[in-house]
């Protein structure tokens, strides 16, 4: 279904502010200007056992003039939208680029790319969810919520959904202007079983991902469509998965052939791979906060990442990627490219000044910032893990896994500084003996270096087995920016991995 | 384009009046929120970007009795403009009216408030807070790149301004400056790492040359490279570590939560844990909204409703509240009606955090000084994320150095370490601690500037593999 750009947007009077800012850049002598209008809605709801616990519904609009001037950024924001407040933040923006100067010695230069003049994108979904109302979305999370209650073992059930939608607009000193629209959605339900003798808990989240899709993806298309999940089925299965992780043994610690399940392996891929190669990062931009990366750009074109199956690609196109736009926040079009192939590191993600200074020609469109408010900095593509044409289905892997672990749905998430040493947790550890799955353990983490884990990357999965997930909550920059961000991956076979005993870490 | 220009824009007080003045359903209760907010961002002895920003927003929560409760609606949208406050308004009141009843609805807290504060302007920060300050930074990149340093950070400075109103009389302002400046500084090809932090209100009790000295003499431990195996080790915790822990802790303090059974202060068959003992020292872990130079709102001010907020709430008067007293668990965070839920003391959350262990005194540096035979000594935590919540155990990483100690030296420099630690466990192993002073939490400073904790020297703190991150 295709929609048109809100015409409350349109009705902000984009380009006379455009226009004006531009117009004021222009008359103090900067090199580039831009200026960014952006409209935010974010909708959360919470429900505990049915019943309301919280909402928030806010709606941000602002916008930004970033300048270069005397090859040094500048950059101011406001909330008011009016031509006057336009030009005195073009001032401002300038003011700061002045003030800046002395303490910069790098030069800002921007790499090239063409004028798209009047051009416009809009995402892939049929409802917008932000129209939804909050009563309607809580209804449904209530009834799911309360069909979980009724069954044995389930004795609290956690529910929400966030809604978001993003208007942005990007006009520069070249020409470019461009106008877009984005929905995302990420509904999630736990259920929490507790003990009540021992007082041992446990608990079980949905697997499903969030997306880039409307309230179809919850309610169901109202053209029949494909609308992204089968809710039914995994809510089914919800009590007896925690049941039996409750009733587990806990796992013996050791290394283990870990057979790695998409909606496990995207988040470990966007920690180890995905930031790994921000090329910011490993420039150092962000040594002080997110951190650095080991796959330093003297390393382009030789580093040995993984095994020769991992093939990774960064793109900004992907359909209901939570990275897919038309054009990044510096009006650079979407594109897709390779990042690792055949497991060696070939790619980087870029903004515009990046790619001028490393020699690029073009920037491959990674510039994004969460609010007018903020400054874009170079953020993740969706960072995918290729699947192998008629490679392995889950089963295939498990077999070919003998001993082992099967890791599904995500949990908790740390990795170092460098992007080095990373542990993972998972909704479930099934154990594997002789090729077949023999039940759930607990307490399990899973524990390696980047280059060692991908290294030991032994089979791939095919493409019946590969997932689009990702997050919602992707922190980076100073001030702190979120970005949403999609991964794509196969099912994976590792080799040997480290696995931790939790509760003996704990030192019980 | 928006209203602007149509008349002069009302100030916060104003606007919170008129929505309040519009508001048809039971209650209602209205947040006007100011912001404003200067940065500087540098990498490799340059600054790398900038900004000064204003924000503006508006909150209406409208409540409305029912036969079986009373429900909710709540909205919140930045620079309302005057003609769209009563479509704010219509919205959450459509909203509250369409909504279940809420579990945390309580009659909204009635008062006046402060009418001399009240109508007075938002205040507000500019680029000028780095007056001495930047050109300070710029001495500092001089000398690290004379000294083959380099130097990465961020200064921010913001002041946020909130108006509450309710149609039961509240009328509350509350100014918030918060700030903070963070260093890391790399040497030898980046072989070498390590941060200081400073959290202030103003920025005039910034001394950059004394951050400064404090990098070099920081690198300069690092000279000696020591192998050290993962394992158990006795190790000084700097305050800014044992802020991260703590502060992890606080959130996961849940009245409701532990209640329900399921965080680690629920007691097995039911309850909370509240009266247990967590340690042998009489250690407090308390928040104060009036504590010296950690000052923050003195009363509730909740724009959602969560396990531990509620905006029924809003406007309640916060005071004093140990959580941790003579090393027992004494209060967790509360809405009313969770402490109605739990028969505790209203306790509700309150925007810092300070650790002590009575009668210890002197610095970091003092703990180390009283080291004795090997142990090891943090830089700060990073990546610190939950591994499971029944013994709160988390994970993250030793980031920017972890020193080895030798008989009240630092003799040289390990690998960093992924950790596996509870914070719950630690206060049962502290062998020694400092005197309480402020610090900056390097890992939630995005969020959480206001902290005053003692270094502290704990048994067995659990370095589970090796990071070669340096």
């Amino acid at each position: 279904m295709s929609h048109g750009i809100d015409s409350e947007f349109g009705d902000l009077g984009l380009q006379r502010l455009s226009d004006a800012a531009l117009a004021r850049c222009v008359e103090l002598g900067v090199e580039h200007a831009d200026v960014r209008v952006e409209r935010t809605r974010s909708q959360h709801l919470r429900l505990r056992d049915g019943r309301p616990e919280g909402s928030s519904d806010g709606e941000d609009t602002a916008f930004a003039v970033r300048v270069v001037h005397d090859g040094t950024w500048g950059f101011a924001a406001s909330v008011d939208l009016n031509t006057g407040e336009a030009v005195r933040v073009a001032e401002q923006a300038v003011a700061m680029a002045r003030l800046s100067r002395p303490l910069s010695t790098e030069r800002v230069e921007l790499a090239p790319e063409p004028v798209h003049a009047g051009a416009s994108y809009v995402s892939s979904y049929e409802i917008d969810p932000t129209t939804v109302p909050e009563s309607e979305k809580a209804a449904l999370l209530a009834q799911w919520s309360r069909d979980l209650l009724t069954a044995d073992g389930v004795d609290h059930v956690d529910a929400g959904v966030h809604a978001v939608k993003e208007n942005s607009y990007y006009a520069d000193t070249a020409g470019t202007s461009t106008t877009q629209q984005r929905v995302r959605i990420h509904p999630d339900l736990t259920v929490v079983g507790i003990d009540a003798t021992t007082g041992a808990f446990d608990t079980m989240r949905t697997i499903a991902p969030p997306t880039g899709r409307g309230w179809e993806y919850l309610a169901g298309s109202p053209t029949g469509a494909d609308s992204g999940w089968d809710w039914a089925s995994e809510l089914a299965e919800l009590p007896d998965l925690l049941a039996e992780r409750l009733a587990a043994p806990s796992v013996q610690a050791g290394h283990y052939n870990l057979v790695i399940h998409p909606t496990n392996l995207w988040l470990t891929l966007h920690e180890s791979v995905g930031h790994a190669t921000e090329l910011d990062r490993a420039l150092g931009y962000e040594a002080n906060y997110a951190g650095t990366s080991f796959a330093t750009f003297d390393k382009l074109g030789s580093l040995r990442y993984g095994s020769d199956l991992m093939h990774v690609t960064g793109d900004r196109r992907v359909e209901h990627g939570l990275s897919t736009v038309g054009f990044d926040d510096e009006g650079v079009a979407a594109q897709q490219w390779d990042i690792i192939s055949g497991g060696v590191l070939v790619g980087y993600q870029l903004d515009r000044n990046m790619a001028s200074h490393k020699g690029f020609a073009r920037s491959n469109g990674c510039a994004y910032a969460d609010s007018a408010l903020h400054v874009p900095i170079q953020r993740m593509p969706n960072v995918s893990l290729q699947p192998v044409h008629a490679g392995p289905s889950v089963a295939e892997l498990v077999d070919a896994a003998g001993d082992g672990l099967l890791v599904v749905g995500d949990k908790s998430w740390s990795i170092d500084m460098q992007r080095y040493n990373f542990q993972f947790t998972a909704q479930r550890f099934y154990r594997i003996r002789g090729g077949k799955l023999a039940g759930q353990v607990k307490d399990a983490a899973y524990q390696a270096n980047t280059t060692d884990f991908w290294g030991a990357m032994s089979a791939v999965g095919g493409p019946s087995t590969y997932l689009l997930a990702g997050a919602f909550n992707c922190g980076k920059g100073q001030p702190g920016q979120v970005a949403a961000v999609s991964h794509g991956a196969p099912a994976a076979l590792f080799e040997g991995i480290n696995v931790l005993n939790t509760v003996a870490e704990a030192g019980r | 384009m928006s209203a602007a220009g149509t008349g002069a824009a009302p100030t916060p007080h104003e606007l919170v009046e008129r929505a309040l003045a519009m508001s048809t359903t039971d209650g209602c209760v209205v947040v006007a929120e100011e912001t404003a907010s200067t940065n500087l961002r540098w990498a490799q002895n340059t600054l790398t970007t900038n900004g000064e920003m204003r924000g503006r927003s508006l909150t209406v929560i409208a409540t409305v009795d029912g036969a079986t409760g009373t429900s909710s609606g709540v909205l919140t949208r930045s620079n309302v403009p005057v003609e769209q406050i009563e479509a704010v308004v219509r919205a959450a009141e459509a909203a509250a009216k369409a909504a279940e009843p809420a579990e945390d609805a309580r009659d909204l807290v009635a008062g006046d408030g402060d009418a001399g504060q009240w109508p007075l302007e938002p205040a507000v920060t500019t680029s000028s807070v780095f007056a001495s300050f930047a050109p300070a930074l710029g001495a500092a990149f001089e000398r690290a790149r004379s000294g083959g340093r380099e130097l990465f950070g961020f200064a921010e400075h913001d002041v946020s301004t909130s108006y509450l109103g309710s149609s039961a009389g509240l009328r509350l302002r509350h100014v918030q400056p918060s700030g903070r400046v963070e260093i890391t500084g790399k040497s030898h090809a980046r072989t070498r790492s390590t941060f200081v932090g400073q959290a202030t209100t103003d920025f005039t009790d910034v001394d950059v040359d004394a951050l400064d000295t404090e990098v070099v003499r920081r690198l300069g431990w690092a000279a000696r490279s020591i192998d050290v195996e993962p394992g158990r080790y006795d190790t000084v915790l700097p305050p800014t570590a044992v802020a991260d822990l703590m502060i992890y802790l606080y959130w996961s303090a849940s009245a409701r939560e532990a209640h329900d059974g399921r965080t680690v202060f629920s007691r097995p068959g039911g309850g909370t844990r509240v009266g247990d003992r967590l340690g042998q020292l009489p250690v407090r872990l308390w928040s104060d909204p009036g504590a010296a130079g950690l000052g923050c709102a003195p009363f509730v001010l909740a724009t959602a409703s969560g396990p531990a907020s509620s905006v029924f709430d809003n406007g309640l008067p916060l005071s004093p509240t140990n959580w941790v007293a003579d090393g027992t668990l004494s209060a967790l965070l509360q809405t009313r009606a969770s402490a109605e839920l739990t028969s505790l003391p209203l306790t509700p959350a309150v925007d810092n955090l300070l650790l002590e262990v009575p009668g210890s005194t002197g610095s970091t540096d003092d703990l180390v000084a009283a080291t004795r035979g090997r142990g090891l000594l943090l830089t700060c935590l990073w990546y610190i994320r939950e591994v499971d919540p029944q013994t709160l155990l988390l994970t993250g990483l030793t980031r920017d150095g972890v020193h080895v100690v030798d008989d009240g030296e630092v003799i040289g420099t390990a690998t960093n370490f992924r950790f596996n630690e509870s914070p719950v466990d630690l206060l049962g192993r502290i062998l020694a601690a400092s005197g309480t002073q402020r610090c900056l939490p390097r890992e939630w400073g995005d969020y959480f500037t206001r902290a005053s904790m003692p270094a502290l020297r704990v048994e067995g703190f659990n370095m589970s593999t090796v990071s070669p991150a340096s």
